[in-house]
């Protein structure tokens, strides 16, 4: 399982803009292969939780319809440069993942 | 100690009962955590999505919020929506196409620290409508922007 995300937190006008990418298949469960017929099984991420100091800033629920490979961004407030932002990640199949990155 | 080392003999068994379960896909790993809205993603009609999700379907057209997406897609499966917000207290922003085989694409819980802005990726399938729902203060706020696709994105 390929666990990578990329995540970029910086501060502007006192706001920390945050950019993440998590790197995952999302299957619909609505394709099919095409050699063989059968339908892909779903694979895809259901909920994703950004974190600032540990304390739960944005909640991400998604269903099987968010791209692959999927981009989020969002703007919060009150951080300071050096503060920790973690973003774990929890697929259908019990899959998960997390990454930390420091606000700049 | 003995006690101690019989609840623990209990737990670990439990505990691998439990992942009997899961990998066997009797108990879907999701039914473990609550908050996932498994209902509301699963259907396929947007106003029964939105019922679920939200409990209601009285929803207010408001000029304070924006749907930022193309006009024109290119590849369903890669657009990029913003929807960004100037009301107060923000609770949630969730995202709806009603063309998709399932009408919610994603529900973002906010938290006081969090500005009025998100942005996401999602498939289209189809041409239709991305519709923006908005709860702040307690009330449901909505808007929608047309987009066009050319090559629908999620297979099928």
């Amino acid at each position: 399982m390929n666990n990578k995300m990329k995540i970029r937190a910086w501060i502007e006008n006192d706001k920390t803009t945050v950019k993440a990418i998590i790197f995952h298949p999302m299957e619909t469960g609505l394709r099919k292969d095409k050699k063989s017929g059968k339908p892909i099984p779903a694979h895809y991420i259901t909920e994703v939780s950004c974190e600032h100091n540990g304390k739960s800033i944005l909640n991400c629920m998604w269903g099987p319809s968010v791209s692959k490979n999927p981009f989020f961004s969002f703007r919060f407030g009150g951080a300071k440069p050096g503060d920790k932002l973690k973003i774990s990640w929890v697929d259908n199949k019990g899959q998960s993942g997390s990454s930390e990155a420091q606000i700049s | 100690m003995l006690n101690n080392r019989r609840t623990l003999l209990k737990a670990s068994m439990a505990m691998g009962t439990l992942a009997i379960a899961t990998g066997a896909g009797l108990l879907a790993p999701r039914s473990v955590l609550a908050a996932w809205p498994e209902k509301a993603f699963k259907t396929r009609k947007y106003p029964d999505a939105l019922q679920i999700l939200a409990g209601t379907d009285q929803l207010t057209d408001s000029d304070t919020i924006k749907v930022k997406a193309p006009d024109i897609a290119e590849n369903g499966a890669v657009v990029s929506i913003t929807v960004t917000t100037s009301l107060p207290n923000v609770e949630n922003i969730s995202m709806f196409v009603p063309e998709n085989a399932f009408p919610l694409s994603a529900s973002y819980e906010m938290s006081k620290a969090t500005d009025g802005f998100i942005t996401g990726r999602i498939k289209m399938a189809k041409t239709s409508d991305v519709i923006a729902v908005v709860k702040a203060d307690g009330k449901l706020y909505t808007a929608k922007k047309t987009v066009k696709v050319t090559l629908g994105g999620c297979g099928g």
